[in-house]
């Protein structure tokens, strides 16, 4: 099989809430490989949940339906796909708006798409009407420590 | 989450539990309105001592508390934030609005 990417998984899983957990814990779990910090682990999983919750309250709405994520990894980045064949976007440009969003009424803050993007390195939205929306995101994991002294003392040794 | 009032304060703590998220957030709104009616506090208190995850769902909670507090004549205020939860808290700019107080 020839693939760019050093690792993949893909995840099937229905629109219910406790769900969102699910999702975020299946990619920190799968990231780990990378080391990353405590931190880029939190931001990861902060962003896939906001994904995640869009797809369920904005995409399905009351209905229930199939969310698709898909983890990539390659070299330190990792690629991020979430993915539903809910109701779509109207204006993209507007839904990513701090603050703009279309359920008010249940007391959402507008801020997910915000806060994706402050998370991730790139995060591109694309949505059709009627058929749904695919969200990609990618994140680069800084080598940690652990990772740096590995690669001093085999710069070291080679001296 | 567990949650006690302070009769002589006229404070109303709660303290959430680990993961704040959609799922979570619509199982305990009701029970922090009904306690908040029922009391009318002068403060209502987020105690995050116990918050490892928040997404902005927890934002939405925090603001939607706020105005019915508020509308009682009474005010929220949030404390013990950890890292990744603080970081959420002042990405929303809701920390303008929201005091962080220290407790126990
Ligand atoms: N998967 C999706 N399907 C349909 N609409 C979406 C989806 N994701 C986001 N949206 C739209 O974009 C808006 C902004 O999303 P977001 O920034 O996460 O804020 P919020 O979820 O708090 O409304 C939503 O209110 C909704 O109208
Ligand atoms: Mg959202």
């Amino acid at each position: 099989m020839n693939n760019i990417y050093d690792n993949e998984m893909k995840i099937e899983f229905l629109s219910k809430s406790n769900n969102e957990a699910f999702a975020r814990i299946a990619v920190a779990a799968f990231i780990a490989q990378l080391d990353p910090t405590l931190e880029e682990i939190a931001d990861i999983k902060t962003a896939v949940s906001e994904a995640v919750t869009n797809s369920i309250i904005h995409g399905y709405e009351e209905r229930i339906g199939i969310i698709k994520l898909i983890c990539k990894i390659r070299n330190k980045e990792v690629f991020i796909e979430i993915s539903d064949s809910g109701k779509g976007i109207e204006n993209i440009e507007m839904a990513k708006q701090p603050l703009f969003t279309t359920k008010a009424n249940l007391e959402r803050s507008g801020m997910g798409f915000t806060i994706m993007e402050s998370f991730m390195d790139d995060v591109e939205v694309e949505s059709v009407l009627g058929l749904g929306t695919k969200v990609t995101m990618k994140r680069k994991i800084k080598s940690n420590s652990q990772n740096e002294e590995f690669a001093i003392a085999t710069i070291r040794r080679e001296e | 989450m567990n949650s006690f009032y302070k009769k002589e304060d006229k404070q109303l703590i709660f303290r959430l539990d680990e993961e704040i998220d959609e799922c979570e957030v619509q199982k305990i709104r009701r029970r922090l309105d009904n306690e908040i009616e029922r009391y009318m506090p002068k403060e209502v208190i987020f105690d995050f001592s116990k918050v490892s995850f928040m997404d902005s769902a927890g934002i939405g909670l925090i603001i939607g508390r706020y105005k019915l507090a508020n509308m009682l004549g009474g005010k929220v205020q949030v404390t013990n934030m950890q890292e990744p939860v603080k970081k959420i808290f002042d990405m929303s700019g809701i920390s303008k609005i929201i005091e962080e107080v220290q407790y126990e």
